[in-house]
């Protein structure tokens, strides 16, 4: 007879020991910055910092977006094309002598009627999430391009009062970052201590049960793409104001950007798990990454490859620590 | 208890060469639980072996380790004399061991006959797959088992009892020399559940061992000639049928005496909560009318497919109705959805708590508090700390035995996912409750207490009941009124007390 410890896995155990949950990628995160530090010497350079400080604040708030989303069992394809048109329209309202106080609460309905039109078709017209928001990417996209005449639209007089927004700083800090800020903060709470935070996890994790535990299914699906779209139309108006110019390509591939970061931050694209917090450290990973890469003159076309990897690697990752914990 | 731990070592009951299958000094651990400790455990070949034990004690978990699907931290898998290193799912099939779990997965998109064969689909010599020739062997099969299902049928289809029945037609036509079943008669009617020991007899007379488990004694009497206990991961005892007694093998799973099966009911019903008149929905429902009154236990029985489970889908608006009407307390209401039944008081514990009731992958604490959260502060800003306070009283109260109540529901052992169940109700505060199988999976113990819950409820807060089981002991034991369903009509209402003969013969046409 063999021994008795036939059955004893000593590999698996050491594996499973070294695959950290969801929080360990908060040392992921520190151990790029710590990379980064060591392989130039402009990494720590304040102008630097506030760079990629600003990076992570815009693809973050879209990524909290997405998140909301993602937690649903869903996927908004469409943000940066609801983040184009919503350029384009700051950028042809202020040049119109709209005063600022009107354009911004105008282009955020904009942003919240796109999302809500994905959440129509997604809930009464039963269209899957992928191909509604696959729609809405192609038409908002060909809509921003019309608009705009397929010409970038300059704010020229106008830019001076709406640079701050893009550009401003308070306390040293600039302001696209205190808007994720705030904007990460609202939506950690409502996640949390919440019940349309908890519906939401109960939509992603099983449609069935949520509706026989009464939660409206239809809206609470219906309101996740509201959001995205909301933050999406956020981010367009922090865009124009911070390159003082509408583009009618802006948003081109921020949602493919928002997705890796949300699935890099632990929320499983099955629904019902993951959160905020992750997604804020994605979002830093990804833009430390891309900025050591910059820093170190990596081409964009490499840039791109190993973007492409690391997605993979994150959710290969995940599924891989999860199967250890089940067993 | 001294008398009877241990009697495995002291007089091995089945001589070495009839052994199938030993299992040595098994250990499984899990975050916060040690599952399994030191268990060991021998089937002999053309033995049906009951296991025994109360929820979360580590039935199923042995059998998965049995079969492959866990790794045990420690101990030995012997078969036929051979010990097995690094057990694989796919190597113990080989190995003639089928293990059909208490909650099986099936390839819903695929016919039965697919799913009988898998990846062993006859071919023709072109390679390509023979359907013809696995029609007929999936027919075969099923038809050893005496049961009929058109083989072309896709399993998602299926009612859960026929995909049990194909799940045991694939162990057989994988000849497997030992076949686990894991709770079967949780899923299976009684009718099917005939035909199912009329099968294992059969089998075991050619030579096939079973394990048995069912929180049921009465089956493991019927059918076993071995019964093993555990409890707490721990086995307590293994001793031939004839040395157990329905009381000591109780005694031995719960380490207490249970007090009488059923609490002493004391009804006095109170005005009508709920009224249904002429309810219909296509065949399902044909003119259904009933009436439930505070404080009082109405239980529905019937045959599988009689539309227990659909009456009750249908008064909590899961399912449109087509004609009828519903009455909460005396006011005419139109139930459009669960939500709006909630709303109004009426509280709904599906039948299939795995893909109805509840969320998997979450936490005990979300499971239960989820339909209702507004108990816990306003549903803007929730108090977490008084949540946390309120499902531990519930963890406490139902002995739901959990690590943790963060930890995620579905790695909690069958039964005690059910208490959860229950507890989400509790947390509804409803005063009407459909509960559709209480205690489906839930071991005698907890059921008891499951029991003195409800009688609790409905006769000290005045809650109404309307339960329907397919286990008519409790339905005699528990009911004040008993609905017997047939095709989609009540058939009979008998009065508390009603035999079990009187409510088959309803049951059953004829
Ligand atoms: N995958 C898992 N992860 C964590 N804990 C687990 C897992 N599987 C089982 N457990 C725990 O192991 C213990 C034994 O569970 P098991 O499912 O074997 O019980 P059981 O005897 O089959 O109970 P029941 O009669 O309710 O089906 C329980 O405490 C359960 O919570
Ligand atoms: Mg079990």
């Amino acid at each position: 007879m063999a021994s008795p410890n036939t059955m004893i896995e000593t590999e698996e155990r050491r594996f499973r020991l070294a695959l950290p949950k969801g929080a360990g990628l908060i040392w992921v995160l520190a151990g790029l910055c710590i990379l980064a530090t060591l392989l130039s010497s402009s990494f720590l350079n304040p102008v630097n910092v506030m760079n990629v400080m600003r990076q992570v604040a815009l693809f973050g708030i879209v990524s909290v977006g997405m998140t909301f989303v993602i937690l649903t069992k869903g996927i908004d394809l469409s943000v940066g094309s609801i983040l184009g048109v919503c350029a384009v329209t700051t950028a042809l309202l202020l040049v119109g002598g709209w005063p600022v106080a009107a354009v911004v609460p105008l282009v955020l309905l904009i942003g919240v009627c796109m999302g809500a039109l994905n959440g129509l078709g997604i809930t009464l017209g039963g269209i899957p999430p992928f191909i509604m928001t696959l729609g809405m990417m192609v038409m908002g996209r060909g809509l921003a391009l019309t608009l705009a005449n397929g010409q970038p639209v300059g704010l020229g007089a106008r830019a001076a009062d709406f640079m701050w927004l893009g550009r401003g700083a308070m306390l040293g800090v600039p302001v696209p970052v205190w808007i994720f800020a705030a904007v990460a903060a609202i939506a950690i709470y409502v996640l949390r201590y919440t019940a349309y935070g908890r519906q939401i996890y109960a939509v992603g994790s099983n449609a069935e049960a949520a509706h026989l535990s009464g939660i409206d299914v239809g809206l609470v699906t219906f309101s996740v793409y509201v959001v995205s779209g909301f933050l999406a139309s956020l981010t367009a108006i922090i865009f124009v104001s911070r390159l003082t110019v509408g583009e009618p390509t802006a948003g081109t591939g921020i949602e493919l950007e928002a997705i890796a970061i949300t699935v890099i931050g632990g929320t499983s694209l099955f629904g019902g798990e993951g959160g905020i917090l992750g997604t804020i450290i994605g979002a830093g990973i990804l833009a430390v990454l891309a900025n050591i890469m910059n820093l170190l003159g990596i081409s964009p076309f490499t840039q791109q490859i190993v973007k492409g990897a690391i997605i993979i690697g994150a959710v290969l990752y995940e599924m891989l620590r999860k199967r250890r914990a089940r067993h | 208890m001294n008398a009877i731990v241990g009697v495995s070592a002291e007089k091995p009951v089945t001589s070495a060469a009839d052994v199938f299958l030993e299992m040595n000094g098994i250990e499984k651990s899990f975050p916060g639980v040690k599952a399994l400790q030191g268990v060991s455990f021998s089937v002999g070949r053309g033995e049906v072996h009951g296991l025994v034990g109360e929820n979360g004690a580590g039935k199923s978990t042995l059998m998965k380790i049995l079969s492959g699907a866990y790794h045990a931290d420690a101990g030995t898998l012997v078969l036929s004399g051979e010990t097995i290193t690094a057990p694989t799912p796919a190597s113990m099939i080989d190995r003639g061991v089928a293990v059909i779990y208490q909650e099986f997965a099936q390839a819903e998109h695929l016919s039965v006959a697919e799913n009988i064969f898998m990846n062993r689909l006859p071919r023709n010599r072109f390679g390509r797959i023979d359907w013809k020739t696995a029609s007929r062997e999936a027919m075969h099969a099923m038809d050893r088992l005496g049961f009929c299902i058109d083989p072309r049928r896709l399993v998602g289809s299926l009612s859960v009892a026929q995909r049990q029945m194909v799940e045991i037609a694939r162990a057989i036509s994988r000849n497997a020399r030992l076949i686990v079943l894991d709770e079967p008669s949780a899923v299976l009617g009684d009718t099917e559940l005939e035909k199912l020991f009329r099968t294992i007899r059969t089998l075991q007379a050619e030579g096939v061992a079973f394990i048995y488990i069912s929180h049921r004694l009465k089956e493991v009497f019927e059918l076993c000639q071995k019964a093993t206990v555990l409890r707490d991961g721990k086995l307590v005892s293994t001793r031939p049928i004839a040395e157990w007694t329905t009381d000591s093998l109780i005694q031995c799973m719960v380490g207490r005496p249970i007090a009488d099966y059923f609490p002493q009911r004391n009804a006095r019903p109170g005005e009508e909560v709920l009224g249904v008149s002429g309810l219909s929905r296509g065949k399902a429902l044909k003119n259904v009318s009933l009436s439930l009154r505070k404080g009082e236990i109405v239980g529905i029985c019937g045959l599988a497919g009689a539309g227990r489970s659909e009456l009750l889908r249908a008064i909590v608006g899961r399912d449109p109705i087509e004609g009828g009407e519903i009455r909460l307390h005396g006011k005419v209401r139109r139930i459009a959805s669960p939500r709006k039944a909630i709303s109004l008081g009426i509280g709904f514990a599906p039948e299939d708590r795995k893909t109805e009731g509840l969320f998997l992958s979450q936490s005990v604490r979300f499971n239960v508090t989820i339909s209702r959260l507004g108990n816990f502060g306003s549903t803007a800003r929730l108090n977490l700390g008084k949540e946390r306070v309120s499902v531990r009283d519930y963890v406490r109260r139902l002995r739901v035995k959990t690590p943790e109540i963060d930890t995620a529901i579905g790695t909690l052992s069958g039964g005690n996912q059910q208490k959860c169940v229950i507890a989400k109700q509790l947390n509804a505060r409803c005063d009407v409750l459909l509960i559709d199988e209480p205690t489906r999976g839930v071991d005698v113990g907890a059921r008891r207490e499951i029991y003195e819950l409800l009688v609790d409820l409905v006769e000290r807060e005045g809650l109404a009941v309307l339960m329907v089981s397919s286990e008519l002991p409790e339905i005699i034991g528990m009911c004040d009124r008993i609905l017997v369903m047939r095709e989609g009509e009540i058939a009979a209402e008998l009065p508390r007390g009603a035999s079990e003969e009187e409510i088959m013969k309803h049951a059953t046409f004829n």
